[in-house]
């Protein structure tokens, strides 16, 4: 019944601007249990195989003199590796392995998620919430070892008046657990509006009238989403830095 | 109808897909992200790759891109280490050079030098010997020419004596020696 409305329809506009985030099961129409292969499945395993193909395969030759693929590797090692240091200092570069893992995942993701017909992982808020849970109780739980209860100076500021200081304590102390939140719905809301802004673009199309202008946008759109895309990944990744930052050194 | 079933509870949206085959069933369910029964699914499949990716990352990837990294950092030290060295070395095979240069050069006017002044030594030897040679041969040449102009004289003497002895005799007297040899000597001498 609802195939025949969708295809009555199909012939005015009709828009499904979400359909490409549902999660389905790859192999038959079962429930979708914990455990049970999706999309989700398929599309986070292309990510596992497009990091091994950048960082493990390029550089199996550990060439003096890189080739294309494993300068590629180099930058995006550089790259974060320069950004740890640069905004936690030396002593967060223990931590590189966490940071470089959640980078290469959410841009792989993200990129991948680009190409026509797939599923974009970090478009959901159960994905990235994830990502920002653990972050947010990485930090915090780092703070508290490495700094017992001075960790809660991050709150108490100490280069403002004292009769300003409870007023912003409890701002801290609000900026701080807001901090997931709005660390994972960034990520996830860009990337689930600029899908979902090229799909009805792609609704256009239908039209013949303006199926030119159409088109003319989604590319439009998508050199924009592609753009986004790395920019979401570098923005999430930068903060986890500066929330490292704070971990590793509380006082303002 | 398929949009309640769907809210409702999760297992809804599977049916409804199950249904439809494709997007119809869904599209009105609003956003699939907020289908809470799809998270457990998700974070599960989520931590399995990021625990993947954490594992490749930490054990393969990242030693070995750092260790390529060092490695040149290090090759390229050491290379720029070597070039100076080299140009060390040219510096100093050109001072040597320059040197020896100059040392030859010193070496040869020596030589000459030497040379020359033997040369000079030789020359002045055979030059005295050569004046002394000369001075003998004159000296003796002089002797030579003292004699015979001694010679001559006496010749002249006796020629003188014998001449007047016979123009005496052929005036028909009588030449006595001794007058003859006193004329003759004193017209020799005066």
């Amino acid at each position: 019944m609802a195939t025949e409305a969708a295809h009555g329809e199909g012939s005015s506009l009709v828009f499904h601007p979400m359909d490409q985030f549902m999660v389905t099961p790859l192999f038959g129409d079962g429930p979708v249990h914990w455990y049970t292969i999706t999309n989700v499945t398929l599309w986070m395993a292309i990510t596992v195989l497009g990091v091994l193909a950048l960082l493990v395969l390029t550089t199996s030759k550990r060439a003096t003199v890189p080739t294309r693929g494993q300068s590629m590797a180099e930058l995006s090692y550089g790259f974060i590796y320069k950004m740890i240091e640069d905004v936690t200092g030396k002593d967060g570069l223990k931590y590189f392995p966490y940071v470089m893992t959640l980078f290469m995942f959410i841009v792989f993701s993200n990129m991948l998620g680009l190409l026509p017909l797939s599923f974009t992982t970090t478009s959901h808020i159960a994905v990235t919430a994830v990502l920002a849970l653990l972050v947010f109780g990485f930090v915090t739980v780092l703070g508290f070892v490495k700094h017992g209860t001075h960790f809660l100076g991050l709150f108490w500021v100490t280069a403002a008046p004292l009769p300003l200081r409870p007023v912003l304590a409890v701002i801290e102390l609000i900026s701080y657990f807001v901090r997931p939140v709005s660390h994972s719905i960034r990520l996830a809301g860009n990337m689930m509006a600029g899908h979902a802004v090229i799909k009805v673009f792609a609704g256009f199309a239908a039209i013949a009238a303006v199926s030119p202008v159409s088109v003319i946008a989604i590319t439009a759109m998508y050199g924009l989403e592609v753009m986004v895309a790395f920019i979401q990944a570098y923005v999430f990744t930068i903060l986890t830095c500066v929330y490292l930052k704070d971990a590793l050194h509380p006082a303002h | 109808m398929a949009t309640e079933t769907h809210t409702a509870e999760g297992q809804g949206l599977a049916d409804a897909i199950g249904v439809s085959g494709d997007h119809a069933g869904a599209s009105a369910a609003g956003m699939p992200q907020l289908d809470l029964s799809h998270f457990p699914n998700q974070i599960f499949w989520l931590l399995v790759t990021l625990v993947v990716i954490y594992l490749v990352l930490s054990r393969i990837a990242l030693p070995r891109i750092g260790a390529v990294l060092a490695e040149r950092a290090g090759t390229i030290t050491n290379d720029i280490a070597a070039a100076e060295d080299l140009k060390q070395k040219a510096v100093e095979a050109e001072d040597a050079y320059n040197k020896a240069l100059a040392d030859a050069r010193a070496e040869a006017n020596r030589i000459v030098a030497e040379t020359k002044a033997s040369i000079q030594a030789d020359l002045d030897e055979a030059i005295a010997k050569a004046d002394a040679e000369i001075a003998a041969k004159a000296a003796e040449s002089e002797k030579a020419i003292a004699d015979i102009r001694a010679g001559a004289v006496e010749s002249v003497q006796i020629v003188a004596k014998d001449t007047a002895a016979a123009i005496v005799s052929a005036l028909g007297f009588e030449p006595k020696a001794e007058q003859i040899d006193g004329a003759v000597d004193s017209r020799v001498k005066g």
